[in-house]
């Protein structure tokens, strides 16, 4: 194993910052880390072993024991819920005869939850090996597991391969992408691979700062900071070397608009990373791309490579003198919070993926400390229309405080799930309209951290200034439990997914879910409805990053929109109400001694 | 003297230079912005976030957040003073912190601060953690149910340059520090005295020590925590 694992820490350069790739090819080799392989590596990189462990730890699918010859990760997420995953998780039980979180006895097989695999639109969805496998049945499951038992390839048992470039050669996956439903006026505009860039060239790096902020293309992931003063800030920094990021790490539950740009249109956010590292005069480029969308690796190598012959990237691109710039791709290894800029730089440099303090932002010291700018996909794929119709072009769609289109990814109870793009103030009955959603209760606007809104907001729209979504688009039925099924789930996804590191993150949500639990039980008061709400409020107020400040979204913007269905948990029928029954406390010791229980 | 900037806090002003962080700005100045994680002198962790202040309206932490010429600075504010309360009171319920019983109390900055805000009993339930406790290496016996994950001891214990204590897995119970007991055995006697004192509360104990000073005569015993940079 020594060899092996030195051989690997090599090729890495003996670089500490590249320990996500070192425990990441380990964990392909051996299928874990296991102890010998991170002493080797402390030893090697000098440091201590709890340090490896420290980063290694911290992602969800590293893991330092063997996780099964053949791993299924089954998706947790609510979607997924609505969609029959249960039924789905107590088959695979049942057929491989062991539970979830373990491995078989002969360590063929291991069954393991996971958060959101972006998925949504074609739930219940589970990673095998990696190989994404969606919309599955019990038939499946069943065929699967006999599969296993058989030894055969997991790519030989998909069955057939899924729409668009999912059947390319170089992906050949059973994912749908549901291709664009809507041809949008901006993301799906046909146009020739190259033609951007090559006008960008034409004109300085000042001057297409210029056009992308007379644009207000404001970022996509969520904040919406506006992409060209990101870019300027970062240009005016003063570093050793510059680096352009693109964050492919969507994790928020419910969105997987990236999945269907990654798998049609990767050119043109290839094309986009070359325009922005021109305007930032950066020469290397990273693509952050979360582990669930590993099986797009070698189809995104492969159309870089494509690129770098017709000289769109590598070096002295186009022609010009000084224009080098080329990509690699970071894969994740499972963590929501890597999708907080800072902490996707954390996670790039090999540590544990915590959301830095600001200042310094990233544009300022980011990636080795060096000025970096980090964009969404979406975004970085938007400016290349920006850079061929022209900002006046681009600003006249949607609003005016928000410029453009964005991508929806719309899953849940409706009979069109998928991603469409949509203007910007587009309104979210006209959404609801379009995905032929009837009888709903409600709509989860941005995932778990975003807001839950009622029937009567739904003549509101989809903008920064109003609802504000970083792509997902989650339609609840009206025969949902929604405190059970969704504020309970979303709860227990950031405990789960929390870096841990601020102290109200860390234990308020648990402390928060221990109370909602406690009105689900029937035991609580109309207090506890204001406490919840008000203790919700320190995390907005304390948390350093959105992951924080958002946590309790969930129960909040439900109490705010869906304050009848808090009060319906709490009894109102008896004389004296309180968390403990004593009738209950009492009942068993009342059985031995014959009475019934009589403590009025 | 030109590097001198004026700051206010809380509607008085202040000089001080730039570089500083808020939290070292108002110390050097005799104000006292609570914090738990912050060390002098070592890379900032911005963990605890009690020494939330507001700065132009928004709710930042002194301890990370350098000074600029006019900042205006909250810190004494019914809103804040709640809201730092509340942190120590989740810290205590996150952990196991037997007080009477615990070799720290008097010197515990935690509970020092329990006092200072006029704590008597939190508001959350208890979690009751049962995360363990390691007293594998040779001076040192680290329970991890009385920590606060400061990471204090992550970032500045080291031994051969290595560090000793580290972070591990993440949220809810999962989360915890990890003693590396192969470099811990390394340790000096001395080395492990400094481990135990740069730990806020009783989560890092030397052996065979104990309780070391008399009640009376301990850290926070005749004055609250705060009073040394605000009676200079």
């Amino acid at each position: 194993m020594k060899d092996k694992v030195q051989d690997i820490i090599k090729k890495y350069h003996d670089d500490k910052t590249r320990l996500m790739d070192i425990l990441i090819d380990i964990q392909a080799e051996y299928n874990c880390i296991p102890g010998e392989a991170i002493e080797i590596i402390a030893g090697q990189l000098n440091m201590s072993k709890v340090d490896v462990e420290q980063t290694l730890s911290f992602y969800h699918f590293f893991t330092t024991e063997p996780n099964g010859k053949y791993t299924v990760y089954l998706n947790d997420s609510m979607v997924a819920e609505m969609m029959g995953r249960d039924e789905i998780a107590r088959a695979f039980e049942e057929e491989a005869g062991t539970t979830f979180g373990s491995v078989t006895e002969d360590g063929l097989i291991g069954l393991f939850n996971t958060s959101d695999i972006g998925m949504n639109d074609q739930e219940p969805a589970a990673l095998i090996n990696g190989v994404p496998f969606t919309s599955l049945t019990i038939s499946k499951v069943k065929e699967l597991i006999a599969g296993f038992k058989a030894g055969k390839e997991v790519k030989d048992m998909i069955g057939q391969t899924g729409d668009g470039n999912n059947s390319d050669p170089r992906i050949m996956s059973m994912v749908n992408n549901n291709c664009l439903k809507r041809i949008g006026s901006i993301m799906c505009l046909e146009y020739e691979t190259g033609w951007a860039l090559r006008r960008t060239v034409h004109i300085t790096r000042e001057a297409v700062i210029e056009m992308v902020k007379r644009s207000n293309l404001r970022g996509r992931g969520g904040a919406g900071f506006p992409a060209g003063l990101k870019w300027e800030f970062c240009r005016k920094s003063e570093g050793d070397a510059t680096y352009l990021v693109c964050n492919a790490d969507e994790g928020e539950p419910g969105t997987f608009k990236e999945r269907v740009v990654l798998t049609e249109m990767p050119e043109q956010l290839f094309e986009g990373m070359a325009i922005a590292a021109y305007a930032i005069n950066a020469k290397e480029g990273i693509l952050y791309l979360r582990a669930e969308y590993i099986y797009l690796r070698d189809y995104l190598e492969d159309v870089m490579e494509t690129m770098r012959k017709d000289n769109l990237l590598g070096k002295h691109i186009l022609g010009v003198e000084g224009f080098d710039f080329d990509i690699r791709i970071q894969m994740g290894a499972g963590a929501y919070v890597c999708g907080e800029e800072s902490a996707l730089i954390e996670s790039m440099e090999g540590k544990r993926g915590e959301p830095r303090n600001r200042p310094p932002f990233p544009v300022q010291a980011g990636y080795m400390n060096q000025p970096t700018v980090v964009n969404n996909v979406e975004t970085l794929s938007t400016v290349v229309k920006i850079m061929l119709n022209g900002p006046d072009w681009f600003k006249a769609i949607g609003t005016p405080e928000s410029a453009g289109t964005k991508l929806l990814s719309v899953a849940g109870d409706c009979k069109k799930p998928g991603v469409y793009e949509f203007e910007f103030g587009t309104k979210v009955n006209e959404v609801l309209d379009l995905v032929e959603a009837t009888s709903v209760q409600a709509v989860q606007i941005g995932g778990p951290s975003g807001v839950c809104i009622n029937p009567e907001m739904f003549d509101r729209n989809i903008s920064f200034e109003d609802l504000s979504t970083g792509g997902a688009f989650i339609v609840i039925g009206k025969d949902r439990d929604l405190l059970q099924d969704v504020v309970t789930n979303y709860i227990d996804f950031f405990i789960e997914e929390s870096c841990s590191s601020c102290a109200p993150c860390r234990s308020l949500t648990v402390i928060l879910r221990g109370k909602l639990q406690k009105l689900l039980n029937g035991h609580g008061t109309m207090n506890d409805i204001d406490e919840l709400y008000r203790w919700g409020q320190f995390m907005k107020q304390a948390n350093r990053c959105g992951l924080g400040q958002t946590a309790a979204n969930p129960i909040l913007t439900t109490i705010e929109n869906f304050r009848p269905l808090y009060e319906a948990l709490v009894k109102t029928d008896e004389d004296y109400m309180s968390e403990f029954d004593m009738s209950k406390a009492v009942e068993e010791s009342c059985k031995y001694v014959d009475r019934v229980p009589n403590v009025h | 003297m030109n590097d001198k900037i004026k700051i206010v806090i809380d509607g008085k002003e202040y000089w001080t230079e730039h570089g500083k962080t808020i939290l070292d700005a108002a110390k050097d100045n005799g104000v006292f912005i609570p914090s738990l994680c912050h060390v002098e002198g070592v890379k900032t962790a911005g963990s605890c976030r009690i020494c939330n202040v507001k700065v132009n309206g928004r709710n930042m932490t002194a301890c990370s957040t350098p000074v600029a010429e006019g900042m205006t600075i909250v810190n004494n504010h019914p809103e804040l003073e709640e809201l730092r309360k509340a942190i120590v009171e989740v810290m205590f319920v996150a952990g196991n912190h037997f007080c009477p019983a615990c070799e720290k109390s008097g010197n515990c900055e935690l509970q020092a601060l329990g006092y200072r805000f006029l704590m008597l009993v939190p508001r959350f339930p208890y979690e009751f953690p049962d995360k363990g406790v390691n007293a594998e290496s040779k001076y040192i016996y680290h329970d991890r149910n009385r920590c606060i994950l400061c990471k204090r001891c992550v970032r500045t214990v080291m031994k051969d340059d290595k560090h000793v204590f580290a972070l591990n897995s993440r949220g809810g119970e999962h989360i915890h520090i990890k003693i590396d007991t192969e470099l811990a055995s390394h340790l000096t006697e001395e080395e492990a005295q400094a481990a135990m004192d740069i730990c806020p509360v009783g989560a890092i104990l030397k052996k065979e020590r104990g309780y070391y000073n008399p009640i009376g005569e301990r850290k926070f015993d005749k004055q609250p925590i705060g009073s040394e940079i605000e009676n200079k």
